[in-house]
């Protein structure tokens, strides 16, 4: 589905990656964990290409997605960040409507209108489970919800423009402990339908969730596999020392 | 400790200084200019269109005058802020950081540049232009447009930037993640959070426009007529006053002054309209 094969990246002359290679299973959550500064954001961001914006930034070699180079030469761009959606670490809707922040994906990309489009509106919110909860307050300003109910209506305006895979940056780390196990238990619903890679600080959470986890240490990836043997039997020792705590 | 005192003290005396300056100012045109507004009859003065002052007995309408300066500002916004606004998105939304870096603060020197000079200019090549393509004596309505146009471009630039940067990021890289385009977002995401200071800037523009003089004077004939085509010549409330100030006395005086109030008002009716919905605009 997703391949990035000896990605580098640099930010200016620093170098934030060092030569990746990974795999993402299409529907299984593959988490990224690792110590702060490592690259985890920087790798995920180079699957829908956001760091194009970071000014400086330059990358060397591959992310094939259904066979394809991202950044090759003759590839689409157009369709690449609807079809790989991203959810952010601080909930960022739009100052709009619950209703305008969910069409938005559909209306840019001329998907859907009238009342195709609140059919639209409506399943994405079903799809995160906010239907019940803002169905009759599709009116309201988006900034007015909860912190949980926001990072729900960001992953919404994703579904809406049904793409293939979910990028997530630490979707939990601006929430409390129930709103995260809420998002959770999200996750596991969406992953039957979506491909989701998601960053994280906390190791429990890979654990509960993933099914392939990543450890990234100073811009390799250090380790990669499934989350089982990653976190029982960890082939590299320094993926054990952070494991269990002694890193740093 | 005891230095700090000191030091605010002076401070406060500093402050309260400009605070009396104003509150001087102020008292001293209302007790000029509103005695004669009512001894007049406040309707004949504002809706007056013939400006007599030397005749026996004088005419004070100013009508022609609010006319003028109306339209004069109305045509200075029709050509200063979509031009403005168009730069401040280049600038903070699209050009890259280097140009930015240098474009922002030369045109902010274009707010340094004296009003003479700004008016000298529109003698030397607007007027002519618009007299041999146009039509019309030169001295006009569009002539001070065009010049207050140019004039409230610093102003409505570098505040409409400054609202559209403090937009945060996380809006635009939500849009762009989902595909967006950067115009899609500016035009979807971008203005419509940056909305409250956008109109703030429009505003203060606004008042610039209608607050200018010397510039004005010099580029739109200053005859008192209602404008009937942008190539007809006006007057405006200021060019009033500065035209007429150094030889009225009298009942005349006052009624300069009581144009001055009008223009007061006006100024302050359009700050507090900028600084309401600025407020609003942030809140929401
Ligand atoms: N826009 C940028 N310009 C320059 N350097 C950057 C930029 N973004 C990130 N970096 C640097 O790249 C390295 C990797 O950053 P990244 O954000 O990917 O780390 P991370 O693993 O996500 O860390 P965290 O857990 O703190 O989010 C860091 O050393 C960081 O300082
Ligand atoms: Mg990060």
């Amino acid at each position: 589905m997703l391949e990035a094969r000896n990605l580098k990246l640099w930010y200016g002359d620093f170098r934030a990656l060092n030569g990746v290679s990974m795999s993402i299973t299409p529907r299984a959550i593959t988490a990224i964990i690792g110590p702060s500064g490592c690259g985890k954001s920087t790798l995920l961001r180079c699957f829908n290409r956001m760091n194009d914006l970071v000014e400086g930034s330059r990358v060397e070699g591959e992310i094939l997605f259904e066979g394809q180079n991202i950044y090759g030469r003759r590839f689409d761009m157009t369709g690449l960040r609807k079809r790989v959606g991203m959810v952010f670490q601080r909930p960022n809707p739009f100052p709009l409507t619950v209703f305008d922040n969910v069409a938005y994906g559909p209306r840019i990309h001329g998907l859907a209108s009238g009342d195709e489009l609140r059919e639209t509106v409506k399943k994405a919110l079903q799809a995160t489970l906010l239907w019940d909860e803002l169905g009759d307050k599709l009116d309201a300003p988006a900034l007015s919800l909860s912190a949980e109910q926001q990072q729900r209506l960001c992953i919404s305006r994703l579904v809406a423009v049904a793409p293939d895979v979910l990028l997530m940056d630490e979707p939990c780390s601006a929430l409390d402990p129930m709103a995260t196990q809420n998002i959770e238990e999200l996750m596991l619903e969406l992953k039957k339908r979506y491909t989701i890679v998601i960053v994280t600080h906390n190791m429990q959470q890979a654990a509960r969730v993933s099914d392939f986890t990543g450890f990234m240490l100073l811009g390799d990836l250090v380790e990669f596999g499934e989350t089982q043997q990653v976190f029982t039997a960890p082939r590299d020792r320094r993926t054990e020392e952070y494991i269990t705590g002694r890193y740093g | 400790m005891k230095q700090d005192n000191a030091i605010r003290l002076s401070l406060l005396g500093l402050a309260m200084s400009a605070v009396t300056a104003l509150a001087v100012i102020t008292t001293f045109i209302l007790k000029e200019g509103v005695p004669v507004i009512f001894r007049y009859g406040l309707g004949a003065f504002l809706f007056g269109t013939e400006w007599k002052p030397t005749a026996e007995p004088p005419i004070f309408g100013v009508f022609a005058m609010i006319a003028g300066s109306f339209a004069v500002t109305a045509g200075a916004l029709a050509i200063g802020v979509p031009v403005g606004l168009g730069s401040a998105i280049f600038l903070s939304e699209f050009a890259p950081k280097k140009v930015a870096i240098v474009l922002k603060p030369a045109l902010e020197l274009l707010a340094g540049i004296p009003s003479v000079v700004f008016g000298f200019m529109g003698m030397l090549v607007l007027l002519p232009f618009i007299r041999v393509h146009l039509g019309g004596p030169g001295a006009s309505v569009l002539g001070g447009s065009a010049i207050l146009g140019i004039m409230i471009l610093p102003t409505v630039i570098s505040i409409s930037v400054d609202a559209l940067r403090s937009v945060p990021r996380s809006y635009r890289e939500g849009s762009f993640a989902l595909g967006a385009t950067g115009w899609q977002t500016t035009w979807r995401v971008t203005l419509p959070a940056a909305r409250g200071g956008l109109v703030a800037a429009v505003i203060l523009g606004m008042g610039r426009a209608v607050g200018e003089t010397m510039a004005v004077i010099m580029v739109t004939g200053n005859t008192v007529q209602i404008p009937h085509s942008p190539l007809s010549p006006v007057r405006t409330l200021t060019s009033n006053i500065a035209l007429e100030m150094s030889y009225a006395s009298g009942e005349h005086r006052e009624a300069l002054f009581a144009t001055g109030v009008i223009l007061f008002v006006i100024i302050m009716a359009l700050n507090t309209v900028a600084n309401t919905v600025a407020r609003l605009g942030k809140r929401a």
